[in-house]
């Protein structure tokens, strides 16, 4: 005899589908997110890649590269606030980050001084945005100090919110903040942490 | 909880994370595995194009069922041919592996309920929503719902014991 346990049973197991795992193999997240980009829907995408420095989240817009994130900053908290800030229509899309990823790999393996990816700089304002503008053009393997970055950005006197605005840097890397450094040469903050400071310095030096 | 938010914020990726297998259950019942690929696209699609608009706080499976009802509703009364998105839908490269372990003999058994018996079983023991939700998606109420379910699954069970007894 069935009983009605043995039915609903029978439902749940019917149709879960020829594996259990749900789309192992991506097939259908890839043709949601090929739909979404097609209409226009496809406000955020992102990224995780490996690199020496630990596992880098690379998100885009529409208009660009938009953030970089160490993972000690925590992805899934820096995608939430993504979606707070820019839109909830997030989809992981790795393809639409191929370039921007291809060139960080190049830079980690000392072949690339320059990032050319078009960049997103929504994230920054104001005299923080001025002075992320400025650092893109402090070369590969030189530093500055944060006094002469608030200098170029056009305010000497403000050289906190100049270092502020390097340690809340929504692009590490592609805009060079880790090459800002104190004017007694101490390092400064960085949002990869202090080490991930030194190693870039150290890497870009020996060059 | 910081400020109030008005609008649901939460990355779209984690809802296809999950709900996206739970989607795929109910869409399996409600049209068939050839079907189902095109049912959960069209579903996430119009949930995608829909989200920024949810109000905080809503319930995000139910709401995923709302949408692959209305979904499945429009494939099974083939009522506008294909709906819009699925002439945009890019195709599968490969066609949707052979379901061999789909269960004919259910899926046969669930076609012949009535409408309401029908969509009462799935949306209670598949998407696992209250009875209540089932009632308002079936444009009934929790009492009417819990009676539909109860005679769907007596009904399979009929159906069902014949073959195997």
């Amino acid at each position: 005899m069935t009983t009605d346990k043995q039915i609903i049973d029978r439902l749940e197991q019917g149709f879960a589908g020829s594996s259990t795992a749900f789309d192992t193999d991506g097939r259908l997240h890839g043709r949601l997110a090929a739909l979404a980009e097609r209409q226009g829907l496809l406000d955020v995408s992102y990224c995780t890649i490996d690199s020496p420095l630990g596992q880098l989240l690379l998100v885009a817009t529409g208009k660009g590269l938009v953030r970089v994130a160490f993972s000690r900053e925590d992805h899934d908290s820096v995608l939430s606030r993504l979606a707070r800030d820019i839109s909830p229509r997030i989809l992981r899309t790795p393809r639409r980050l191929d370039e921007p990823a291809r060139q960080l790999e190049e830079y980690f393996a000392g072949k690339r001084r320059a990032f050319t990816v078009q960049v997103d700089l929504r994230l920054a304002r104001g005299f923080r945005r001025s002075v992320l503008l400025r650092l893109r053009d402090i070369p590969y393997g030189k530093t500055q100090s944060y006094a002469a970055v608030a200098k170029a950005a056009g305010n000497a006197s403000a050289v906190r919110a100049a270092a502020s605005a390097c340690s809340h840097n929504p692009l590490p890397l592609v805009v060079p903040c880790h090459r800002v450094v104190r004017s007694d040469g101490t390092l400064g903050e960085y949002l990869g942490g202090a080490g991930a400071k030194r190693t870039l310095l150290s890497m870009e030096a020996a060059d | 909880m910081t400020a109030p938010r008005q609008r649901a914020a939460q990355p779209f990726e984690e809802l296809v994370a999950e709900h996206g297998a739970l989607v795929m259950r109910v869409c399996r019942a409600l049209v068939g595995p050839v079907d189902a690929a095109d049912a959960w696209s069209e579903t996430f699609f119009s949930a995608l194009q829909a989200y920024p608009r949810l109000p905080a706080g809503s319930n995000i499976r139910g709401w995923l069922v709302t949408i692959a009802h209305r979904k499945a509703i429009d494939q099974l009364r083939g009522a506008a041919r294909r709906p819009e998105p699925a002439r945009e839908l890019p195709e599968l490269a490969v066609a949707e592996p052979a379901s061999a372990d789909d269960d004919d003999e259910l899926r046969a058994a669930l076609d012949a309920l009535p409408l309401k018996q029908r969509g009462a079983v799935i949306y209670r023991y598949l998407a696992e929503l209250s009875y209540a939700e089932v009632g308002e998606l079936l444009g009934s109420n929790a009492t009417a719902a819990r009676r539909s379910a109860a005679d769907g699954i007596a009904s399979l069970r009929k159906r069902l014991s014949k073959g195997t007894s």
